[in-house]
């Protein structure tokens, strides 16, 4: 076998991924230039740490945008000759590079790393935005209303929270549980809450104003329906949206595993606004309950909640990446960066390169909403 | 504070009747039937076979019923013989008799496993004792390195050294254990050589530095930065407070001051963090024992998921909540106990 050396490796990598730097260049440089007036996001620019977190993010996020675009080798193409072979090696017929070399069954490890980061960008902030909606909208009303609500959703919420994260995969991840409807059940229930809470935004707001009401709650019931029948059922009228049950059943047990996280921030967020003067003011006015929590509540605990977002999809790719490890859900062939973990590490004392690109990568995403989150805490404080 | 306790206990309870109850119903699915009964019976029997099986062995029986006798309040049925139809204990490997008995965890009794075939508690209490041995050495580690850079990191805020302890735990808290494990595992056991890439010894001869010090490593890791960043927090608040700055303007040395007067209050918030911290050591006693190898508790729970093992799988969830409850209780208990704020009333 031919390798290229240390030198043209770096080059390689840095050549194979000159789109994705453009794209980050134009989107900070431009967000750079007005970064006065664009309020939150534009005040990340004024820290470091922040700097280097919004870097890393968007480095991944390009990556996944442009996956099939930029990695050189199928993530699924296995090549016999090229079995462990180390980084920088030539696959003979094509005459392209291995730029980190190929895991046991000769597939090329950097693809696989660009194509994984697919899967987490895709399923972390998705499954991490509906985990919120939930949390939202059972929080809102347990911090507002108190008294019994609080005590039944609250002690839910303890219970879920009480489950060892891991056992509840080993229960709700299985391909015996897809045999039966309860994770259709369980996507039922969760998918309901985004129509419920959208409804509610906008009925609160403009309730007596029919003719603007009613195109409002049309459209979301016309999304929210389209989003619910096509995931739920698996059936979309149009065949562009639509999740394997595989994905589904991680989607589920992700935001079932989240929710109450939320659900405890927001409920405490509640109790602490309500009491300030504009909620009063608001009360007194004779506004409904639900405009209160939904339009005066929840505007003003949006710093807080930003931060946990940014922190909690980090966790949500660390519990992917648990579920990949473990072998839960996802196909074993899946270049998704828990499973390559796995795969790597079978072979670690032998051969290191398969294992170590994805693991860094899992760990520079994380740590790059980390420090996002930690930099936008600090600038929310400023004011 | 009886009142509170009594309170809390039941909640307990309560939690732990419903999640078992969860839990029994997860585990009773009919794909996992199925799949217990074909590695309980032989790979080729036949469905006929498969259902008198579970038939037999009481899988069949109504839900609740089950529940019952899995508690203790109904008369758990003798299984009967495939062939023959005759009364005969469940499993052969433990000691249960063919009669009809109240045997559940009312009475002491976990029940037996399938996947390990011997009787849960046998099986159970040393995995648990070496998972004990494992979490004791992560938190004799964790805890001190994390207050440590907590302390030096909140104790002069916003100075340089204060900036890269911060980007330390920050990095910390993003690399779960099995990032961190690999990574050590090939710095360590591959380049260095210091440390052997598994912990299987540790199970038959003791635990050792050689064998011992990457599952810790491993596990310290990710929670330490969390346990830093909130002693940190806590220490930056206590050294902008009022009788700091008095402390100061006395004339005291700024060690004394760190050390006499803030740390006791800036030790507060990190205890119940830390307290707290344990259902999450739970998730990563599971990863690291799996991938060192090491029979502990995290290890026998993936066995028995993996073979649909219902009685352990149970006993399992009914440890790993009593651990995260009452965890939860000694964080508030002890919160409200080191705060004189909070014992004053």
């Amino acid at each position: 076998m031919e390798y290229v050396g240390a030198g043209q490796i770096v080059l390689g990598i840095f050549t194979q991924l000159i789109p994705v730097w453009v794209s980050i260049l134009v989107v900070m440089g431009l967000s750079w230039k007005f970064h006065k007036r664009l309020s939150l996001y534009g005040r990340i620019y004024e820290s470091p740490a922040g700097l280097i977190g919004l870097f890393i993010v968007f480095f991944w996020l390009f990556c996944a945008l442009y996956a099939d675009f930029i990695s050189p080798f199928s993530p699924l193409d296995q090549f016999a000759m090229l079995k462990n072979k180390g980084p920088g090696v030539i696959e003979p017929t094509s005459g392209l590079v291995q730029l980190l070399g190929g895991d046991k069954f000769g597939r090329d490890v950097f693809s696989r790393m660009i194509s994984g980061s697919q899967i987490v960008m895709v399923i972390a902030p998705a499954a991490t935005m509906f985990a919120f909606v939930v949390g939202i909208s059972l929080g809102l009303p347990a911090g507002y209303y108190r008294g019994k609500i609080d005590s039944v959703l609250s002690f839910l919420a303890n219970m879920v929270l009480a489950f060892p994260v891991i056992l509840l995969f080993y229960l709700l991840v299985t391909p015996g549980i897809r045999e039966t409807a309860l994770p259709q059940a369980m996507a039922g229930v969760f998918f309901i809450f985004p129509i419920l809470f959208f409804g509610m935004l906008f009925y609160s707001r403009f309730r007596e104003r029919p003719q603007n009401l009613i195109w409002q709650l049309g459209l979301v019931l016309l999304i929210g329906g389209w989003v619910y029948v096509s995931l739920v059922f698996d059936a979309d009228p149009f065949g562009v949206l639509s999740l394997e049950s595989n994905e589904l059943n991680i989607f589920v047990a992700v935001v079932f595993a989240s929710s109450p996280g939320v659900f405890r921030i927001v409920r405490g967020l509640t109790m602490d606004i309500a009491t300030r003067d504009y909620v009063a003011a608001a009360q007194t006015r004779g506004e409904i309950p639900f405009y209160v929590m939904l339009w005066e509540i929840l505007p003003n605990a949006r710093g807080p909640l930003i931060v946990d977002a940014c922190l909690r999809i980090g966790y949500t790719t660390i519990l992917l990446g648990t579920l990949g490890y473990f072998g839960l859900g996802l196909v074993p062939e899946s270049p998704d960066w828990g499973t390559t973990i796995k795969e790597g590490s079978r072979l670690l004392r032998l051969y290191y390169h398969p294992a170590l690109p994805p693991a860094f990568a899992l760990m520079s995403f994380v740590l790059g909403l980390n420090l996002l989150a930690d930099a936008l805490r600090e600038q929310s404080l400023k004011d | 504070m009886l009142s509170l306790l009594a309170n809390r206990f039941g909640a307990m309870l309560l939690t732990m009747l419903c999640l078992t109850l969860i839990v029994f119903f997860l585990v009773n699915l009919e794909p996992n039937l199925r799949k217990l009964s074909i590695s309980q019976t032989n790979m080729r029997a036949s469905d006929e076979m498969i259902e008198r099986w579970l038939q037999y062995n009481g899988y069949r029986e109504p839900f609740l019923e089950r529940y019952g006798q899995w508690l203790g309040v109904i008369k758990k049925q003798p299984a009967r013989d495939v062939e023959t139809g005759e009364p005969k204990p469940r499993f052969s490997f433990c000691d249960e008799p063919p009669v009809p008995v109240y045997s559940g965890i009312l009475q002491g009794n976990l029940g037996c496993s399938t996947m390990f075939r011997q009787p849960i508690v046998e099986r159970l209490l040393p995995a648990m004792q070496a998972t004990g041995i494992l979490m004791f050495w992560v938190m004799a580690t964790m805890v001190p390195a994390a207050l440590v850079i907590g302390i030096l990191a909140g104790m002069r805020e916003g100075t340089n050294t204060d900036r890269a302890l911060s980007v330390l735990s920050i990095t910390s808290t993003a690399t779960p254990e099995y990032v961190s494990g690999v990574v050590f595992t090939v710095i360590f056991a591959s380049w260095l050589g210091w440390m052997t890439g598994s912990a299987v010894t540790a199970t038959t001869q003791g635990p050792t530095f050689y064998n011992f010090a990457l599952p810790v490593m491993t596990m310290a890791i990710y929670g330490m930065g969390y346990i830093a960043r909130m002693t940190r927090a806590s220490m930056a608040e206590v050294m902008t407070s009022q009788y700091i700055r008095t402390a100061r303007l006395k004339g005291l040395k700024f060690h004394t001051v760190v050390i006499r007067h803030a740390l006791r209050n800036a030790l507060i918030a990190p205890f119940t963090v830390i307290m707290l911290q344990f259902p999450w050591l739970l998730t990563g006693v599971v990863i690291v024992e799996v991938m060192f190898r090491y029979q502990g508790f995290g290890w026998v729970l993936v066995e028995a998921a993996g073979n649909n093992d219902i009685d352990m799988l149970l006993s399992c969830s009914i440890v790993s909540v009593l651990v995260v409850l009452s965890t939860q209780m000694i964080s508030d208990i002890g919160y409200a106990y080191l705060n004189p704020r909070i014992r004053v009333r």
